[in-house]
């Protein structure tokens, strides 16, 4: 008789990441129900409950440290921390796609199922111990990405952005896998931990012309899904095409996941190749900060604008991983927290004011609403200055730890870089204040549509309605989260330390 | 904790009063700003003069930087401190003599402003100067940008704001910097002033860290030539709040001069003293030259803002115990003579109907009170021998006579200069040819209400500048001490 031992599987430590594959698939099968009242609220609620489910076994798990799937993916606070901002980030796009235009074309439940399993995408990428782990996850939460982009299908815009955002996400995804390839012929191994052992070794391949192209190709790759300059050219488009509730999803998700697994990779596989990585980083960091900021002024559609300054802001947080330090992944982690609240405020607001007047996102959409509307204005404004940097806002505080993390590791003029492109940055959030509390209410408001509306407004699915409270509930709960976080960090800051901690290898 | 309380009432009232129907707010607000002068004038009775830093307050904000909240009193925070409560106090009753679109939003951002100023003053950690500094300015450019004057006024402030912000943010990196280097092997980071007064850091690490500092605190003042969001910032304000912004805001950059600059970098403060002085001496030419030849009222008290802040910085970078004083006097000074003398213009500009010089004329003819109340301010201005000013800058220039001699005789002109705008305004205002569509009135009783005080409280000072320079001198003395050591 044959002794077969079964693998051993720690269904704890893999607990939140079958919440959403498995909350993926109920919503999936649900979805198919013909019941209106099925479809339309059950559906959505499902994946709340599946993605609270998720944030809630991450939250069981915080303390484990463990290596799961033979070494494939590590459970850690530090891809707990980051599993839990991607949830986070997934319920509000949950809640903001609810009355939206793009679930009901893409049957309910298909939508709300690729966004469960493109979290789940992002929670495996954050948690990869492995190149092949990487891959798998990247792919996983790109794939799903590129489908939602395109699910207003009726808006050719949005068609659009789902092509160019394949088309160039594969791009990225191809050399991402060639840079992986090369790394694994010059080490010899896959595995994360052996990687960086083997360029710890005297003669190892750190100056290996092999390993440097793999390590500049995968460094490519990355940066083309954290839309890192000169990576970022589909951002602005992609962005504004998608509906908008997938917008938010791809600026703070896919924005917390690349750069979740930018740390894992460079930090922990490729910590020995520092001196090599480091500067080209910095000069990327640089370049995006100054492209970004750039790009952003002259915008008049708010998504671009947000998408502009989502690549500015990537730049700032780049300046965390740069360093290589604890202190730098703890400012890294505080800041895209600060950065989910902040964003989501916004795209909140421009989701209900693109219902509300018809006018698409045009910034027009949001003249005059500080006399109308407190309620949507001052978390507008909030968000605004919060992404700028003003005190009394998460991003403050924010900017304030990266900077100090930056200076810590030897790359002061790396803060004067962040600090002079937040100071560019306000030229444009300072706009759209303007435009909210300094500008009149448009008078006749759907017959004005132009600027970022680019069909005709009889092509437009459904005419002005009512924004919905729940649109309105997550634009001031994320509004308030943004000057709590940056009053009392303490809380949140002790959570990133904890995640940062478990990189005990860096100081 | 009375600072604490000083600090945040404002803030607190103003949320307050936005919350209350239309015909309380505003009154409410204005009862805020009072009680905040109060506290500030209760302060000023319990200084003890010899006893260094008093009331402090120190609790860890942010435990994982460093940063902590720490506030605490002074002789060379005292008065600019009263000076705040009672610029805004101003502003604040000012305001509620006329009536205002969105008012009670308005009152918010004027109060959160005054907490935002007097927290700058009061804090006694390079970081939380930092965060106050920075978030001052955004309340003014919700004033400016939604209650302001003139087609372009939302263009013309965001210019200021970001001008001022490439300024503040330049500071928030080198504060983080003078925070992370100063701290040796084994300390904790620190920004804590007292901490890093201690901490000296390299020569070469000080200068740059000193250029960027003196850029936000330049940009602010404003200083010839980072002046240039001024003239356009200045038209677009409400008159009200120019007052305040002009009166006290401007003020907080030289502070940071005496507060941070000179302690903190004082091998840096040495070699740069003379780039400084000479900048400070461009901004009184130029200052002056552009206050006696423009027309608009606002602009000649901008201009010539322009030239007493550099007298400010002249004072500040002669290096000595009279400079510094007179410094310091000569803030609160400047402080006291501009808040009425744009309130004043303001009433000018409703009797003529324009602000500009050319359309005033004759307006004294039936106004004795207004014109005198205008000229003992006017007088003060221009440091009249027996005003305040006067004090201040005679301590001003005996300092620079003391260290650089040639620019000391080039900045004397400044106050000849000042004596011809200053009667340049008034005359052409007061005296004159009448203008063509101006109605001489006498102050109204609402308006005295709030400018003879304030007139009263520069004859006080004219009296007896003795008040201020006594209680000021011992921390004058010990903050720039370090910087005094170098230059021997």
């Amino acid at each position: 008789m044959i002794a077969a031992t079964a693998p051993h599987i720690d269904v704890e430590a893999l607990s939140p990441l079958l919440a959403l594959t498995g909350g993926g698939l109920i919503v999936l099968l649900v979805g198919l129900l013909r019941p209106r009242v099925v479809r339309e609220v059950l559906v959505p609620l499902l994946s709340l409950v599946a993605l609270g489910a998720a944030l809630g076994l991450s939250i069981w798990q915080w303390d484990t440290d463990t290596e799961i799937i033979a070494g494939a993916l590590r459970v850690d606070t530090f891809a707990l921390a980051f599993t839990g901002l991607v949830v986070i980030s997934a319920m509000v796009t949950v809640l903001l796609s609810w009355r939206a235009v793009a679930p009901r074309e893409a049957a309910h439940g298909e939508y709300y199922a690729m966004v469960l399993v493109s979290a789940a995408g992002m929670s495996v990428l954050v948690q990869a111990q492995n190149l092949v782990s990487l891959f798998i996850g990247f792919e996983l939460l790109s794939i799903p990405l590129y489908v939602l982009c395109a699910t207003e299908m009726r808006r050719a815009s949005s068609l659009e952005a789902g092509l160019k955002y394949l088309i160039i996400g594969s791009v990225g995804s191809a050399t991402l896998l060639y840079g992986l390839a090369l790394i694994y012929g010059a080490t010899g191994s896959t595995d994360f931990a052996t990687i960086g052992e083997s360029l710890n070794t005297a003669g190892g391949p750190v100056r290996d012309p092999l390993f440097l192209t793999g390590l500049a190709l995968s460094l490519v790759g990355l940066a083309f899904k954290a839309s890192v300059a000169p990576f970022h050219q589909w951002t602005p488009d992609a962005y504004e095409g998608a509906p908008t509730p997938v917008t938010a999803f791809m600026a703070t998700a896919t924005k917390v996941a690349a750069l979740g697994v930018l740390i894992r990779f460079f930090d922990v596989a490729l910590i020995n190749a520092q001196p090599d990585w480091a500067p080209a980083l910095a000069a990327l960091a640089t370049i995006t900060i100054v492209v970004g900021n750039v790009g952003a002024i002259g915008q008049t559609s708010l998504k671009r604008l947000l998408a502009w300054s989502s690549v500015a802001q990537a730049g700032y947080i780049l300046a965390g991983i740069v360093v290589g330090t604890q202190h730098g992944i703890e400012a890294t982690a505080f800041y895209l927290a600060a950065y989910l609240v902040m964003n989501m405020a916004a795209f909140a607001v421009i989701v209900a004011r693109a219902r509300e007047t018809g006018l698409g996102d045009a910034i027009q959409a949001v003249e005059g609403i500080g006399a109308t509307k407190p309620l949507l204005a001052w978390p507008m404004t909030i968000a605004m200055l919060g992404l700028a940097g003003i005190p009394g806002t998460a991003g403050f505080v924010g900017k304030f730890f990266l900077i100090d993390a930056a200076v810590d590791g030897d790359y002061a003029w790396l803060g004067i870089v962040i600090v002079v492109g937040s100071a560019v940055s306000l030229v444009y959030y300072l706009k759209v204040i303007a435009a909210m509390w300094m500008r009149p209410l448009p008078r006749s408001v759907p017959a004005l549509a132009g600027g970022a509306l680019d069909e005709p407004p009889a092509d437009a699915p459904v005419g002005p309605r009512a924004a919905g409270w729940e649109v309105v509930l997550v634009a001031v709960v994320c509004g308030v989260a943004t000057i709590v976080l940056g009053i009392v960090p303490g809380p949140v800051f002790d959570l990133a330390g904890d995640a940062a901690a478990s990189m005990s290898h860096l100081f | 904790m009375p600072l604490s309380i000083l600090i945040w009432l404002p803030a607190a009232v103003g949320l307050v009063a936005a919350l209350l129907p239309r015909s309380i707010g505003p009154r409410l607000a204005a009862l805020g700003t009072l009680g905040a002068l109060g506290i500030a004038i209760g302060l000023i009775a319990d200084y003890d003069p010899s006893s260094g830093l008093q009331h402090v307050t120190d609790e860890t904000w942010i435990a994982d930087l460093g940063i902590h909240y720490k506030l605490g009193l002074d002789g060379l925070n005292l008065f600019l401190v009263a000076l705040t409560t009672l610029g805004f106090a101003a502003a604040a009753v000012a305001a509620n003599f006329r009536t205002w679109e969105r008012s009670r939003l308005f009152y918010f951002h004027l109060l959160l402003g005054e907490t935002a100023v007097l927290g700058a003053f009061l804090a006694q950690d390079l970081a939380l100067f930092v965060a106050f500094f920075d978030l001052m300015l955004i309340p003014f450019y919700f004033l400016a940008g939604q209650w302001g004057d003139g087609e372009n006024r939302v263009a013309a402030v965001t210019k200021l704001v970001v001008y001022t912000f490439v300024g503040s943010l330049l500071m928030l990196a080198a504060a983080i910097a003078t925070g992370v280097m100063s701290a040796g092997d084994g300390q904790e980071i620190s920004f804590a002033l007292s901490d890093l007064r201690e901490r000296t850091l390299g020569e070469g690490t000080q200068q740059w860290l000193f250029l960027l500092f003196a850029a936000a605190f330049l940009v602010k003042m404003p200083a010839f030539p980072l002046h240039g969001w001024m003239p356009d910032g200045y038209r677009a304000m409400p008159i009200e709040v120019l007052a305040v912004f002009s009166g006290v805001l401007s003020k907080v950059g030289a502070y940071g001069f005496l507060r941070i600059v000179l302690p903190t970098f004082p091998d840096a403060s040495a070699h740069f003293q003379e780039l400084m002085l000479i900048l400070a001496v461009v901004s009184i030419l130029y200052g002056s030259a552009m206050a006696f030849t423009t027309t608009n009222a606002r602009l000649v008290v901008g201009y010539s803002s322009v030239a007493q802040l550099g007298f400010i910085t002249l004072g500040i970078f002669a290096l000595n115990d009279q400079g510094a004083q007179g410094a310091l006097l000569q803030m609160i000074n400047h402080g006291l003579v501009v808040v009425p003398l744009f309130l004043i213009i303001g009433l000018l500009a409703r009797r003529a109907g324009s602000e500009d010089l050319r359309d005033m004329g004759g307006i004294a003819f039936r106004a004795p009170v207004l014109a005198t109340l205008f000229l003992i301010v006017a007088l003060a201005t221009l440091a009249m021998p027996g005003s305040s000013n006067f004090v201040g800058e005679f301590l001003i220039l005996l300092g620079v006579f003391e260290s650089k001699m040639a620019l000391a005789f080039i900045a004397s002109i400044g106050i000849a200069l000042a004596a011809v705008y200053g009667l340049r305004l008034f005359i052409r205002a007061m005296h004159n040819r009448v203008g063509a569509s101006v109605e001489s009135r006498e102050i109204a009783l609402r308006d005295a209400v709030v400018l003879v005080p304030l007139v009263a409280v520069i004859l006080f000072f004219a009296v007896y500048p003795q008040l201020a320079l006594s209680r000021g001198e011992d921390s004058v003395v010990s903050t720039i001490a370090p910087a005094v050591e170098v230059t021997r």
